[in-house]
């Protein structure tokens, strides 16, 4: 039995800026187990990259404030860490893989520079020791001649390098946990599948939790053990992946699905779901996703749905839906 | 780098020289040489003729010119009228000048900096707010208003200071007058660094840094402050040539025998020499200080060291 290494409960996180309180993160709860792969879906806004700075402790506060909930980490709540407790598990216990590499990366500093800042700080490393780490990093995310290219600088290398450099910098101290927010979003395909090759054999290696921050259901499906959908700050479906691949039980989910473009039905239109998703300053009463869904009663515009346990396909499945029993059937 | 470096000196030579060649146009050829010479009144014919043939006046302009540059390489910027050697007015009014220089840079980077950190930092606040209050008032009061003002205050009325410098010009007598000669500089530093912190802080490679676990301390200054400057050392930079030549107005005020006294006074007694020489010198020093900019920009930001 493996043990739980990251725990999400009930968390709500607010934007309070002049134009009104945008409700980004309304009730998140879910689990990362030590080695698991959990996938969070979800489309822009939806409150999965806001979810993710929540547990790293570096969303922009203000305007930015996490209202209630609680993030368990190893079984303690981050949220009663002091700053400088929770400054000392970023990075060393848990480290973040961003989109855009380029700028994400220090222009100014040598990616050597910024590897081997990882030792001098959490390890007190001296700098000749971070450079020799530096260069085994980049050897271990397979840079190809490591050691005469760590005093380069990130404008210097391409962009599945630069995605590299970022890999090895969320690993240097092996963390527990690794967050990749849209890791790949920003590469050719090709490189794409390379880098989540990387990262996936990397964290077996290590075994590493790690939530991989996606819109991409493509990506998904080889990586992830189980998947959170997300809608409008919630959590709509969670399932292990196979599961939620053969019967989604939410009609979001269900037309996410639909709307990849496959092969076999070359010719025939795309599906897409209907409309926009809801203004964050003003979500829907009910069910949020209630304006969208083919499928929506009266009581989806009047009561927001629990998280039902979906029994009938599969353990460990839960879904935001009244009728998760339609959906999985039709 | 080295090959920067060589292209970066390389560029000066047509600078330096289109630059000297103006200056000599204009005081040579479009005014006259010796117009101040024999003091208020005209010069009669004859002695001028002489004064023109003796001064190498009555060749080819371009001549004058080539003589001219010959000189200045060899060390000589001529005579002023009073017969004293240009160079060794050079030599007691740079010093001075220099001094006066470094102090308004010291106050520029020191405080500006400073302030610019900390209202980046802190925009919209009540610190903030009150900065950028004072340095645009800073910035719309001429530089003579604030030197005399203080000059009055400081010097007259409370006698904290003395009101004009000493002929040998100290560092500390140097301060208030580095102060007023920097204030406007200052209040711009303060501005820039303020907008470009402001910028940055928001930057992906800043939140990057944090989720690093990185100190705040570092984060501040390893990662936000060393990109937020590049612009900052650049308006220095091109201060340090503008400080040099344009302190006459505060070198006025305190009474300092600097290099923009004696520009003045060159100007006003129509000393030809005088003025083409310290001209000459303070292009130089434009150029070296533009060169200097644009080594540290390179020494700051790696995609210019390699473009």
């Amino acid at each position: 039995m493996t043990d739980v290494l990251l725990e999400v409960r009930d968390l709500h996180v607010e934007f309070r800026t002049r134009d009104g309180v945008a409700k980004a993160v309304n009730g998140v709860t879910y689990s990362v187990d030590e080695g698991e792969t959990l996938a969070v879906l979800g489309e822009s806004g939806s409150g999965k990259s806001v979810t993710a700075q929540a547990v790293m402790g570096i969303l922009d506060t203000p305007p930015g404030k996490i209202t209630s909930g609680e993030i368990l980490f190893k079984g303690q709540d981050l949220l009663k860490f002091k700053e400088e407790e929770r400054r000392k598990v970023r990075g060393a216990q848990m480290a973040m893989i961003f989109q855009d590499a380029l700028s994400s990366l220090n222009p100014v500093l040598s990616v050597g520079a910024q590897l081997g800042e990882m030792f001098t700080v959490h390890r007190g490393a001296s700098r000749k020791e971070a450079k020799a780490k530096a260069i085994e990093l980049m050897d271990r995310v397979r840079i190809p001649g490591a050691a005469s290219r760590v005093g380069d600088y990130p404008h210097q290398f391409s962009g599945g390098m630069r995605q590299r450099i970022m890999i090895a910098m969320a690993l240097a101290l092996e963390p527990a946990l690794i967050i990749a927010d849209e890791p790949t979003t920003a590469l050719d395909v090709t490189v794409q599948a390379q880098v989540m090759d990387l990262l996936a054999e990397l964290q077996r290696e290590l075994n590493m939790g790690l939530i991989l921050i996606t819109h991409d259901l493509g990506v998904v499906a080889d990586v992830a053990d189980r998947i959170a959908v997300m809608y409008a700050g919630r959590i709509v479906e969670s399932a292990p992946v196979h599961d939620i691949y053969k019967a989604p039980a939410h009609p979001y989910t269900k037309g996410l699905l639909e709307s990849i473009p496959r092969l076999d039905q070359k010719g025939r239109e795309l599906y897409a779901i209907k409309g926009l998703p809801p203004n964050l300053m003003n979500i829907p009463p009910g069910c949020a996703f209630n304006p969208r869904c083919p499928m929506a009663q009266d009581v989806c515009r009047t009561d927001v749905p629990p998280l039902y346990e979906v029994t009938e396909a599969g353990a460990d499945r839960v879904s935001a839906c009244h009728f998760w029993r339609e959906c999985l059937n039709g | 780098m080295g090959r920067y470096v060589i292209r970066r000196l390389l560029q000066m030579i047509p600078v330096f020289i289109g630059a000297t060649l103006l200056i000599f146009l204009m005081v040579n050829v479009m005014g006259d040489p010796i117009a101040g010479l024999c003091g208020d009144r005209q010069c009669d014919p004859a002695t001028a003729t002489q004064l023109r043939k003796e001064f190498g006046l009555d060749k080819p302009v371009w001549q004058q010119y080539a003589t001219y540059m010959g000189n200045v390489f060899t060390g000589d910027f001529g005579t002023a009228f009073n017969g004293q050697a240009v160079t060794e007015l050079m030599s007691t009014a740079f010093p001075v000048t220099i001094r006066l220089t470094i102090v308004a840079i010291l106050f520029e980077v020191v405080i500006g900096i400073a302030l610019g950190v900390v209202t980046g930092l802190r925009r919209g606040r009540p610190v903030d707010t009150g900065v950028l209050l004072i340095t645009l008032v800073v910035i719309s009061v001429p530089t003579f208003v604030t030197g005399l003002l203080l000059q009055l205050l400081l010097g007259v009325k409370w006698g904290w200071i003395s009101p004009s410098v000493s002929s040998e010009a100290p560092f500390d007598e140097l301060i208030v007058p580095g102060l007023v000669l920097a204030s406007v500089s200052l209040a711009y530093v303060t501005r820039l660094t303020r907008t470009s912190i402001a910028e940055n802080r928001r930057a992906d490679y800043v939140r990057t840094a944090i989720a690093k676990g990185l100190p705040r301390r570092r984060v501040i200054t390893r990662h936000l402050l060393r990109n937020s400057l590049i612009p900052v050392v650049t308006f220095i930079g091109t201060d340090i040539g503008a400080l040099m030549g344009g302190a006459i107005v505060t070198e006025r005020i305190f009474n300092i025998h600097g290099v923009g006294f004696q520009l003045y006074q060159g100007i006003l007694r129509q000393n030809t020499q005088t003025v083409v020489g310290f001209v000459t010198v303070l292009v130089l020093v434009f150029l070296v200080a533009n060169l200097l900019v644009d080594l540290l920009y390179a020494v700051l930001d790696p995609r210019i060291r390699y473009a």
